[in-house]
């Protein structure tokens, strides 16, 4: 067979009627989105389904006393009470660490804990009812006393002498701390020019999906089965999680997963109150449903990026990096977050800050401890938005300090176009990156002259408007590198079956899963693609452990690299099986015939042979007519990792245009940008609507997102109401950009996108608000930049 | 016992007095297209039409509805009436997840049935009671632009 590459097969080619890598296609799952026809976890209902809700610790830290059941068994329709002990008996504790992250220690965690609640909202007893309402009631009739224990809520004390050790056996609060460092720090400060630091502080708050965590297990004794429905992002770990922890087969678990309302790294994680309905429904023999509430989203979800981060730069006297000098402070609740661990967010920021700009001199740290809050993990972007708002941050200062131009401080410092492959002092290794064609494209979008003329007039009118810049690397199709090396059960490859049915339709199933990026839309196009077929031939499934291969999921930004990979390659091999077999059929050579739009045709002038349905009848209904020896089977299987690079590195760069009004602290976002280059395109307009999107999320952190602690561990932030998310009349218009360097690791070349905009857009929003406030000698650098932390920063309120 | 008519059909039924709107709809007649995703009346998901007017369906009992007309976006689909709107939506990528989709739809609907000349802010402004986390809201507003303008 000829060599397959790139161009030979067509890639971002608009000429060929079935290419449709590179074209916005509409999604294929869309109309059922519309018109309510999608499966939700909370639609689906099993016969004998029972509902179960939690009574949560009211405590930061408390230790569990008495537990009273009587008045909540006699409440109607409640069936059973489950304490942590009862789900002890059939369901094993998890301890999240990971080998290669060096030093790390966390505490055993049971699904409900046996003696101490260490956060509030922690699920501590299961009531199971016929119905919610019910199970609901019965928690209201339960008494169980805490004994409250002294909380340490303060991550800035939690290594200090005095501090409470939340889990006595471990000797303190300390999860993890890791130094990076290269070159000679000390020495680049005492030569530098110009020394800027800065302290910030990026606000603890969480995912907010739409649609809250939600899961149905069924546990069937007749054939010994789990079956659980879950709103996950990873469906074949989570079989192994389940199986793990139930003492069961892995082969004996399956997880499925049809739509799923939001995930963004949320729903990745092992949750206590998750694991606790699959034991209980292990122990009932019937289905149990758990759907969290926005109350208990906001209590027992994941929250992310409680940092407190000291940052220095040394620049010489022509603005160029000398040294980065970064110290990293993360408090992650009582315990480290199984599977994926709650160190990793902290080492994020050790690998990627100054991550866009070439220097030689670097030292960053992170310091991870416990904290009686609730646990935090991986959420979209994971350390990106933080490493970025700290370097982007310093880097403006650096400008300021110098006089210069922001934008040429930057054109002086990002690694070269022609750079490539580049190692970055944290280690980091890239492949392509296109720092400097990405900012020449965010220059022709951005009419930074007739911004600068406007900002000047208006601050003669008292109003205060600013430009803010933000350059940023991504990770994306992670290799084990980033969590298989360190032992856990998470697979960095994935893969793809292929097949095609009588009527020359396709149905493709993969091992990653749809949250809303567009995978399924993504995946069809790739296979439509490969095989040679019109998109609307082409069927995915995903999201069910027992019909899909075997794979990771959708997390990291590695559905189109590393699952768009696979099924580009399966598609070609059923494409070649297709071939073999029309060539035995038409006595022609398989090389001189190609598949276009469902038909075989000749390569050469295109004459139509026959087509996949008449092949397809042949081959299923009438095999007695073809050639003894045929291979005819017409299904495909590839798996695709990464080999190369442990990580697809991605850059991009975002600009903000931002109001601030002194007199009230409000920020009103004017406009904003991104150009981003994420490889290969499959379908630009999903690449861009994941990175509007992502530019949202990043503008919640920034602005209004914040779980809100009171000294004593009581979260004050509980209702959409008291926790503030982006709506749709704050938000700016938002123009997204292109700049593409393929992957070479793959042949479709694509790298993630989804976490681009998250990871940006803080530290533009940032800039611009310092950059209208610096005529009035203001500067804010701790998220979210709420008015009161504004009008704090002018000296208008103490 | 309260009868009323849900997208044209009438239907009756025992309820208790604390079900809500929406949870009648999910639970007892399985309509599961509105969702739940706040149930205090702040994120949208499960906007409905009552008497021709848009409302949050948690904020709503049941037991307050004998003899009114619901729609919902099932039967707001059937009919026909945002087949436009809904092709918007899909040809601008509005729905990413499509948690919010359907309380998005409905909440559309009234803009083209009430604000027929609305502005981009205008827009923005109505949607403003409805929480979508995946799409950032731009492309939600250019389908609904969209549509009016191909209406207008
Ligand atoms: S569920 Fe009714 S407004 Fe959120
Ligand atoms: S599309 Fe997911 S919440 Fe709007």
């Amino acid at each position: 067979m000829n060599q397959i590459t790139p161009a030979s097969i067509g890639l971002s080619r608009e000429d060929l009627p079935n290419s449709y890598i590179g074209r916005s296609v509409p999604r294929p799952n869309a109309p059922k989105l519309v018109q309510g026809r999608a499966t939700y976890t909370d639609d689906v209902v099993l016969p004998r389904m029972l509902h179960t809700a939690f009574l949560r610790s009211p405590c930061a830290h408390a230790r569990i006393g008495a537990i009273e059941t009587a008045a909540a068994m006699a409440v109607p329709g409640v069936v059973r009470v489950f304490t942590g002990a009862d789900i002890a008996k059939v369901c094993d504790p998890w301890v999240a660490t990971l080998d290669h992250l060096k030093g790390m220690k966390s505490a055993p965690q049971y699904p409900l804990p046996l003696h101490r609640a260490t956060w509030q909202g922690e699920p501590i007893v299961a009531v199971l009812a016929e119905t919610r309402a019910a199970a609901e009631d019965g928690v209201a009739a339960l008494a169980v006393t805490f004994e409250p224990l002294p909380a340490q809520t303060d991550m800035e004390s939690a290594l200090a002498p005095g501090a409470v050790v939340i889990h006595p056996e471990l000797g303190d609060n300390l999860v993890f701390t890791r130094t990076a460092e290269t070159g000679d720090v000390a020495a680049a400060f005492a030569a530098a020019h110009k020394v800027v630091e800065a302290r910030f502080v990026t606000g603890r708050h969480t995912g907010v999906t739409l649609e809250p965590r939600s899961i149905i297990a069924d546990y069937n004794r007749a054939d010994g089965t789990l079956t659980v429905h879950h709103s996950t992002q990873a469906p074949h770990m989570m079989q192994g999680v389940f199986a793990k922890q139930l003492r069961m087969a892995e082969g004996d678990v399956r997880v499925i997963c049809k739509d799923v309302g939001g995930s963004f790294g949320i729903k990745v994680h092992v949750y206590p109150d998750e694991v606790a309905v699959a034991a209980m429904a292990r122990i009932m023999g019937r289905p149990v449903k758990f759907i969290a509430d926005r109350f208990e989203a906001f209590a027992s979800d994941i929250h992310a990026r409680d940092h407190r981060i000291h940052g220095r730069l040394a620049v010489d006297a022509e603005g160029r990096v000398l040294a980065f000098d970064v110290d990293d402070l993360t408090g992650i609740g009582p315990y480290s977050v199984y599977p994926r661990t709650s160190a990793i967010e902290g080492n994020q920021v050790v690998n990627l800050c100054g991550g866009p700009y070439d220097f030689r001199n670097y030292r960053c740290t992170t310091t991870v401890v416990l904290q009686n809050k609730a646990p935090t993990c991986q959420y979209r972007a994971v350390g990106h938005p933080i490493a970025t708002a700290v370097t982007e941050g310093l880097m403006d200062l650096a400008a300021e300090a110098l006089g210069m131009d922001p934008i040429e401080i930057r054109r002086r410092n990002l690694i070269r176009d022609d750079a490539y492959p580049y190692t970055s002092p944290a280690g980091m290794r890239f492949e392509g990156l296109s720092h400097h064609a990405s900012l020449d494209k965010l220059l022709q979008m951005v009419p930074v002259a007739r911004i600068r003329a406007d900002q000047a007039e208006a601050r003669s009118r008292g109003v205060y408007r600013g430009l803010g810049i933000a350059a940023f690397i991504e990770l994306t199709n992670p290799s084990p590198f980033m969590y298989g090396i360190g032992g856990a059960r998470i697979s960095a490859q994935d893969g793809c079956t292929v097949r095609m049915d009588p009527d020359g339709s396709i149905v493709a199933s993969s091992g990653v899963t749809e949250q809303g990026q567009g995978t399924e839309a993504i995946l069809a196009q790739i296979v439509a693609h490969g095989v040679g077929v019109a998109v609307e031939r082409v069927k995915i499934i995903t999201g069910d452990t027992q019909t899909t291969p075997y794979g990771g999921g959708t997390w990291a930004c590695r559905g189109a690299g590393i699952g768009g990979e696979a099924a580009l390659q399966s598609a070609i091999a059923l494409k070649q099986q297709l071939l073999d077999v029309a060539g035995a059929m038409l006595q022609a050579a398989p090389d001189s015939l190609d598949i276009v739009l469902g038909r075989i045709v000749d390569k050469a002038g295109g004459a139509e042979r026959m087509t996949l349905h008449e092949l397809g009848r042949i081959v299923y209904f009438r095999g007695d007519t073809l050639p003894r020896e045929l291979q005819r089977e017409l299904v495909q299987t590839r798996h695709f990792i990464t080999k190369e690079y442990p990580f697809a590195f991605t850059n991009g760069i975002q600009a903000s245009w931002v109001e601030v009004d002194p007199a009230t602290g409000m920020v009103k976002l004017l406009e904003h940008w991104c150009v981003e280059d994420c490889g290969r395109i499959v379908n630009p307009m999903l690449v861009d609507e994941q990175v509007r999107g992502g530019i949202v999320q990043g503008i919640g952190g920034a602005l209004y997102e914040h779980c809100i602690y009171d000294a004593q561990g009581n979260l004050l932030t509980t209702t959409l109401a008291d926790y503030l998310v982006p709506m749709s009349a704050e938000m700016p218009e938002m123009h997204v950009g292109h700049v593409e360097t393929p992957t070479r690791e793959s042949l479709l070349g694509a790298k993630g996108a989804g976490e681009a905009g998250t990871a940006g857009a803080p530290g533009a929003i940032m800039n611009a608000i310092n950059d209208a406030l610096r005529p009035l000698g203001a500067r804010v650098h701790e998220q979210p930049f709420t008015p009161e932390r504004i009008l704090r920063a002018l000296g208008t309120i103490a | 016992m309260i009868t009323l008519t849900v997208n044209g059909e009438r239907v009756s039924r025992h309820v208790d007095p604390r079900r809500h709107l929406i949870d009648f709809l999910r639970l007892d007649l399985g309509l599961t297209g509105s969702h739940a995703g706040c149930e205090h009346g702040v994120c949208g998901a499960c906007t409905v039409r009552v008497d021709g007017e848009i409302v949050r369906g948690c904020l709503v009992l049941a037991a307050s509805l004998d003899g009114a007309e619901v729609t919902t976006i099932e039967g707001l689909s059937d009919s026909g009436e945002v087949a436009d709107l809904q092709a918007n939506f899909v040809a601008r990528n509005a729905a990413q997840c499509g948690f919010c989709t359907p309380g998005m739809i409905m909440t559309a609907a009234d803009i083209l049935a009430h604000q027929k000349d609305a502005t981009r802010a205008e827009i923005r402004e109505h949607l403003a009671g409805n929480y979508c986390r995946c799409t950032g809201y731009q492309a939600i507003v250019d389908a609904v632009e969209a549509t009016l303008e191909a209406r207008r």
